[in-house]
């Protein structure tokens, strides 16, 4: 595909040839991060892509499936797929709600003759947004953005190991002006979210999380980008009670461009890096 | 043992407060983690071997009567004898009895995991016979009465001060100013206490890393040479096994051999892999009179056939432990049994039970980097998922997270009257944070206030600003 081409903002698909695409927005950036939301619109439609929102979406059930509350997790994870039913690709801005639809969901119905069918047929059109972009579309590159800062990137566990995200994002990165990578080092270890983890465990997850934010500070970025808002909002949350001056984004933020509004629990008006 | 995970959280507190643990802790990354990385890259087929290892294990275990009875035959035919024991209670009277047979005021031991499960040191010390740990790390843990904090360095939790302070107190006949400063000089000073040990040896107790049905041999790998002092110096041998431990051939245990040490220390090899094959022949040259192998169930026959079955493909490398944040954190000791980590977050609740252990699979991020680096490609996190559904399903959850739990969920089966409550909710939250754009404290969240701020929402939900953008959208359009 040529869609790397393709000037930012514009829509040429208008015409209606394009894969249609059903957003599944995560509960977490439809409620804290609508931004997120729209820069993932933005970026799947100037690769070419007919972006729909179905209105019958919350969660994608982890909290449930992950508190051994299989019943529920099923009874939310159908209600996912009755509302994705159709779409040629599902994207998700989140590797562990991505990790939730692709891996989870089959091993969820098992043996369920009418539901597991339709869980493997959701999974094998279930995309990570950066993997989709580079993986499926084949963009190489987003073209026309600036971003004027040092990064530093968080792999999630759930997108690195279960869905292999790693050098899409970074591939996604490099073609954005004036933006530096500095890596970062121990980048498998967890950042101590990891769901209701963080709060059914939270002095452990503390000693993580200040491990991690102590190393993402020592890198001298000025920025922090992952592709889960969950490591993000644990990451920025200590990121600032320790007082370092790294502003943490969702990565789909700066590859569409849309860094106008303030960092993660950054104040209006604040520091807009 | 007597299990102490029902205190994990208690425990782990604890373990996060100690600033020598933190530093101790400190070391797993250059000690294990790079040295493992680099033995996988010295290997291409590490991949295919870990498929190839999965695959005996997962064989064995679909037969393991039949290669238990094969191995029993085998051994018979070399002249020593085995013991079945359902439960660690039988498994240590079994030991004792053969100590008492061969009239053993002490034993020697070689390190044994399955040992620590069976309490045998306390067991053995309570029935007049002195057990005397011969690995460096389970001498010097055994002098300060604790247990091992991980499977293949028991003392991994410890600095070289607190050893000399140990062997200061222990070993009195050696004068009170010698240096002690240096490994080497406490290396030294065991070995010359134990060597006085190992030339009085009666019997020599060891575990296994495998037991091989085709020969009957059982196999340990070690890096000091104690443990074939041990099994060689004494007149009894006493092996002590899990049933798990079995591999079908030969040929199936160098497989696995060539995974182990690669995982675990990032050897390629350890400094001795011993076999040993009944008991001394009239033409061998050294060897014990009397080979006994005591094998133990303790609950794993009844993980066959349960999501829990793959933990028994376990090799006791460590290596989920050595790449586990948690473990990371607070050490080996909070898990409160004999195996720490997340392959004793998948296999303890098995074997004492999920009341004891429920901790254990919960304190988990599931990051899935314990089965990223299994040679043994255990799910470890599907098994820990498992043991939260039987906890939940016998209502371990807690009242208020439960009731939490059926709220949320209760309202996310319903997206429109989710849209109409979490809409006004981001709404206030989004115009009290708007000023700081995030949160010192919130109510009923100070397990995530207390470390770090919780920012704050935007304002407006996605589903909402989504809508209006619609709207806009078709407005223009008409």
């Amino acid at each position: 595909m040529t869609t790397s081409h393709v000037p930012a903002g514009a829509h040429p698909n208008d015409g209606h040839a394009g894969p249609r695409v059903g957003l599944f927005v995560t509960c977490l950036v439809d409620l804290f991060r609508p931004t997120v939301g729209f820069a993932t619109v933005a970026l799947l439609e100037r690769a070419g892509c007919r972006v729909e929102v179905p209105r019958h979406q919350t969660c994608c059930g982890q909290p449930a499936y992950n508190s051994g509350d299989r019943k529920e997790a099923a009874a939310i994870a159908r209600q996912v797929i009755a509302a994705f039913d159709g779409y040629d690709h599902v994207v998700v801005p989140s590797g562990s709600c991505a990790g939730m639809l692709r891996v989870h969901y089959p091993s969820l119905f098992e043996d369920d003759p009418d539901w597991g069918p339709r869980a493997q047929d959701l999974a094998g059109r279930t995309h990570e947004l950066t993997s989709f972009l580079v993986d499926v579309t084949g963009v190489q590159a987003v073209n026309d953005q600036r971003h004027d800062a040092t990064v530093t990137y968080h792999d999630a566990c759930s997108g690195l190991r279960e869905l292999r995200v790693k050098a899409q994002p970074r591939q996604l990165l490099a073609s954005v002006a004036g933006l530096t990578l500095l890596e970062l080092p121990d980048t498998e270890t967890c950042c101590g979210f990891g769901g209701t983890f963080c709060v059914k465990y939270p002095e452990i997850s503390d000693r993580m999380v200040t491990e991690k934010a102590e190393m993402v500070a020592s890198t001298g970025a000025d920025t922090l980008l992952a592709g889960d808002l969950g490591c993000l909002m644990n990451l920025s949350g200590k990121l600032h009670r320790l007082g370092k001056a790294v502003s943490a984004r969702h990565v789909a933020e700066v590859l569409a461009g849309m860094t106008d509004v303030p960092p993660i629990g950054a104040a209006d008006g604040g520091d807009r890096r | 043992m007597k299990a102490t995970s029902h205190a994990f959280v208690d425990n782990a507190h604890a373990a996060l407060g100690d600033g020598q643990l933190r530093r101790a802790l400190g070391n797993i990354e250059t000690g294990f983690q790079r040295k493992r990385a680099a033995a996988k890259l010295g290997l291409p087929e590490f991949e295919a071997l870990r498929d190839q290892a999965k695959a005996i294990k997962d064989h064995t275990l679909a037969h393991l009567d039949l290669y238990l009875e094969r191995f029993e035959t085998q051994v018979h035919a070399a002249g020593g004898q085995v013991h079945w024991a359902r439960t660690t209670d039988e498994a240590r009277q079994s030991v004792l009895d053969i100590c008492r047979q061969a009239g053993a005021r002490s034993v020697l031991k070689g390190k044994s995991m399955v040992s620590e499960e069976m309490g045998l040191n306390d067991f053995l010390q309570d029935n007049g016979v002195r057990p005397i740990e011969t690995d460096l790390g389970e001498y010097i843990i055994q002098l300060r009465r604790e247990p091992p904090s991980h499977i293949i360095a028991p003392a991994l939790h410890l600095n070289k001060e607190q050893i000399a302070d140990s062997f200061r107190d222990a070993h009195p006949q050696f004068p009170a100013e010698r240096p002690l400063s240096e490994p080497r000089q406490l290396v030294d000073e065991a070995r010359s206490v134990l060597r006085d040990a190992f030339l009085k040896a009666e019997v020599g107790i060891t575990g296994a890393n495998f037991l091989v049905a085709e020969t009957g041999s059982t196999i340990i790998v070690t890096n000091e040479g104690n443990g074939d002092l041990t099994q060689t110096l004494s007149r009894v041998h006493i092996v002590v096994a899990s049933i798990e431990k079995v591999v079908p051939t030969l040929e199936d245990a160098t497989t696995l051999l060539r995974l182990l040490s690669r995982s675990a220390t990032g050897q390629e090899f350890s400094a001795y892999t011993t076999l040993s094959t009944g008991p001394r022949r009239p033409d061998d040259p050294d060897g014990p009179e009397a080979f006994h192998v005591v094998i133990l169930d303790n609950g794993r026959s009844a993980l066959l056939g349960t999501p829990a079955q793959d933990t028994l493909r376990c090799i006791r490398c460590g290596a989920c432990m050595n790449h586990c944040p948690i473990f990371a954190a607070v050490g080996g000791h909070p898990y409160g049994w004999a195996v720490p980590g997340p392959i004793g977050a998948a296999l303890n609740p098995g074997l004492i039970g999920i009341e004891e252990a429920h901790h254990l699979p919960h304190a988990s991020t599931f990051c899935g980097r314990c089965e990223s680096v299994c040679p043994m490609k255990i799910p470890l996190p599907k098994i820990m998922r498992h043991w939260r559904e039987k906890a939940f399903e016998k209502d371990m959850m807690g009242t208020v997270p439960r009731l939490a739990l059926w709220a949320w969920a209760w309202a996310a089966k319903r997206p429109r009257l989710y849209r109409w409550t979490t809409g006004p909710m981001m709404a206030v939250l989004g115009r009290l944070g708007r000023r700081k754009g995030r949160f010192r404290s919130v109510p009923l969240a100070g397990g995530w206030t207390r470390h770090r701020d919780f920012p704050a929402p935007q304002g407006q939900t996605f589903q909402q600003a989504w809508a209006a953008h619609q709207r806009g959208a078709r407005r223009k359009g008409q």
